[in-house]
């Protein structure tokens, strides 16, 4: 019982830091519309994707990505409660170090999840139809994604000591999982060297599994739902499992 | 009577450096209890060990009568730490950051309110709990980590450094709060501090660790005292018949002359210095000025650490963020 409240305590401050953070929550909103709206529209009619609008290709990979930016910060946040000694408070207390780990990503990941939905409305924007059904079914999905990405995160700031690492992190992490998750160009008509490189990106068949479910019969699949699912599931628990026991260690 | 904490060889190794040496110590229920020493004598190591952050080398001690090597969790929910660096959520409220306190140490829900009531009105803040930690002064911040501290009933309170960087007004009020603590809560408290005027007027006990030993455990006063007492200098142009007087009367007898100062060693100068006055002009030796030494906290650490605090040094670096968050705190 101890345990779940040190959990839920933690949770709570990870969505309330969140939501407080006025700029933050700005950016969660503009970022993508200049994506979608500027480099979309510019790709749009210079790329020669007949078949379908891509505007309406990148979206689901949009959604992805500010995911991942998200989850890299928030997990990358234990190196700030280090930094500003909020972090001892916690680690001193009670609460067992899987449960802080838990609480952290459970706080996290709701972070992430919000900032994924944010984006949805702009759909209708651009013209794609997203009903009910839909979101409700791409929400498992990214519940997937979130949970392996975050737990990346808060692995890295188990194990980096001070904010130095952060620029490599976007450099080496978040940049090439991003470009090489197939987002914003389709991996049917690239190099096979890229191509390989790409499917050894988790968040690739992330992005495959948005566009299943969102697009519909214009998009043809890299790969069937279900093995999208499934590696994004096995992903997810071998991230669990680094993490808790990266997180365990530090002192 | 119980001790409440009890250490039994108790060692911590880093490397080739020992930190704290087979060191063995008792501390009573009810104590404020002191723990001086230089830079990098061990202090933080030995806290870090009993608040079982830190693992030993070997030995072991018990907290609360509990075992730190295989009891943590009862450890950690009798005992209250207040570290030396902030340790607070500055962009949450000082109740959110208590109520997360509350959580953390699983305080009964239907007690937490009452609790936050009680502890804000201890040290002072009830006006400012709505406020975010980020607009609180470095003493506020302070204040609302020991009110944090208390809030889960500890039996043994730890405070590393209490007072540091704080005004001379804010710590005067500090100490204030610190004893309220041990009448009211009837509380152990351990305190590590760099002052020595801070041991003396807050500690019943205080030992002296350098090298990862204790060098030095009694109570202030008799470590005081233990020096030899107090000291007169008196400016004279003629020492040598001063001293040839208060020693001939019997008034002193330990009595040096040097450089045109004579320098008496009494037990209690402020008594026998109105004597030695009427004596000296009884005599007709001339007085150019006079001054009393009395011995204080900070000879006895340089007579048994001998050398003076050493500055911050040693300590491990502390992270940029929290040199800047407490550079705005100041």
């Amino acid at each position: 019982m101890s345990e779940v409240r040190g959990i839920y305590t933690l949770w709570l401050r990870e969505v309330k830091k969140f939501l407080r953070e006025k700029p933050r929550l700005l950016n969660a909103f503009v970022q993508p519309l200049l994506w979608l709206f500027i480099f979309g529209t510019g790709m749009r009619f210079s790329a020669g994707v007949t078949e379908y609008n891509y505007q309406e290709f990148i979206f689901p990979g949009l959604v992805c990505q500010a995911m991942l930016f998200t989850a890299m910060f928030m997990g990358i946040s234990v190196i700030w409660d280090r930094e500003f000694g909020f972090l001892k408070e916690i680690l001193v207390s009670p609460v067992s170090r899987p449960s802080i780990f838990l609480g952290k990503m459970l706080g996290a990941s709701t972070d992430v999840m919000l900032q994924g939905i944010i984006i949805f409305p702009f759909a209708y924007l651009i013209g794609a139809r997203i009903g009910l059904l839909v979101f409700l079914e791409a929400l498992p999905i990214m519940l997937l994604i979130t949970t392996g990405l975050v737990c990346i995160g808060l692995t890295f700031a188990s194990v980096m000591k001070s904010f130095e690492g952060f620029g490599l992190i976007q450099t080496f992490i978040n940049l090439p999982m991003f470009f090489l998750s197939g987002a914003l160009f389709p991996l049917t008509n690239v190099p096979d060297w890229l191509r390989w490189v790409s499917f050894c990106n988790p968040l690739t068949y992330g992005v495959d599994a948005m566009r299943t479910v969102m697009m519909g019969n214009v998009f043809v699949p890299l790969f069937p739902l279900y093995i999208d699912i499934a590696v994004l599931f096995g992903f997810a628990v071998v991230m669990f499992l680094v993490g808790t026991w990266a997180f365990s260690r530090t002192e | 009577m119980n001790p409440v904490i009890e250490t039994f060889s108790l060692t911590k190794r880093f490397g080739s450096n020992t930190a704290v040496n087979a060191l063995s110590l008792r501390i009573e229920k009810g104590e404020v209890f002191g723990i001086l020493g230089p830079n990098g004598a061990g202090k933080s190591t030995l806290l870090s060990m009993l608040c079982t952050i830190l693992k030993p080398t070997s030995g072991t001690a018990t907290v609360n009568g509990f075992d730190i090597l295989r009891q943590h969790h009862e450890i950690r929910q009798s005992i209250g730490i207040v570290f030396q660096d902030p340790s607070v959520d500055a962009d949450m409220t000082g109740l959110e950051n208590l109520q997360m306190h509350a959580d953390l140490y699983d305080v009964p829900v239907s007690e937490v309110g009452e609790r936050i009531t009680s502890v804000l009105r201890l040290v002072q803040l009830e006006d400012r709990a709505s406020d975010y930690l980020s607009t609180y002064s470095g003493g506020m911040r302070r204040r609302l980590e020991i009110a944090r501290g208390l809030l889960h009933y500890p039996k043994v309170l730890f405070l590393d450094e209490p007072t540091i960087g704080l005004d001379p007004q804010s710590r005067e009020h500090m100490w204030d709060h610190i004893r309220m603590l041990r009448k009211r809560e009837d509380m152990t408290i351990i305190l590590t501090t760099h002052y020595m005027e801070e041991a003396d007027r807050l500690c019943d006990r205080v030992a002296i660790i350098d090298h990862g030993r204790i060098v030095a455990l009694d109570k202030p006063s008799v470590l005081k005292k233990s020096l030899g007492g107090d000291t007169i200098i008196l400016g004279i142009k003629d020492g040598e018949s001063l001293r040839a007087l208060l020693v001939g009367n019997g008034m002193a007898e330990k009595v040096e002359v040097h450089n045109g100062e004579v320098r008496v060693t009494v037990a209690n100068a402020n008594i026998l210095l109105p004597r030695i006055m009427e004596a000296a002009a009884t005599a007709g030796i001339y007085i150019d000025y006079v001054y009393l030494n009395h011995p204080d906290m900070n000879d006895v650490f340089i007579h048994y650490t001998g050398r003076d605090l050493r500055h911050e040094e040693a300590k491990a670096p502390m992270g940029k963020m929290a040199m800047m968050r407490r550079r705005r705190v100041r």
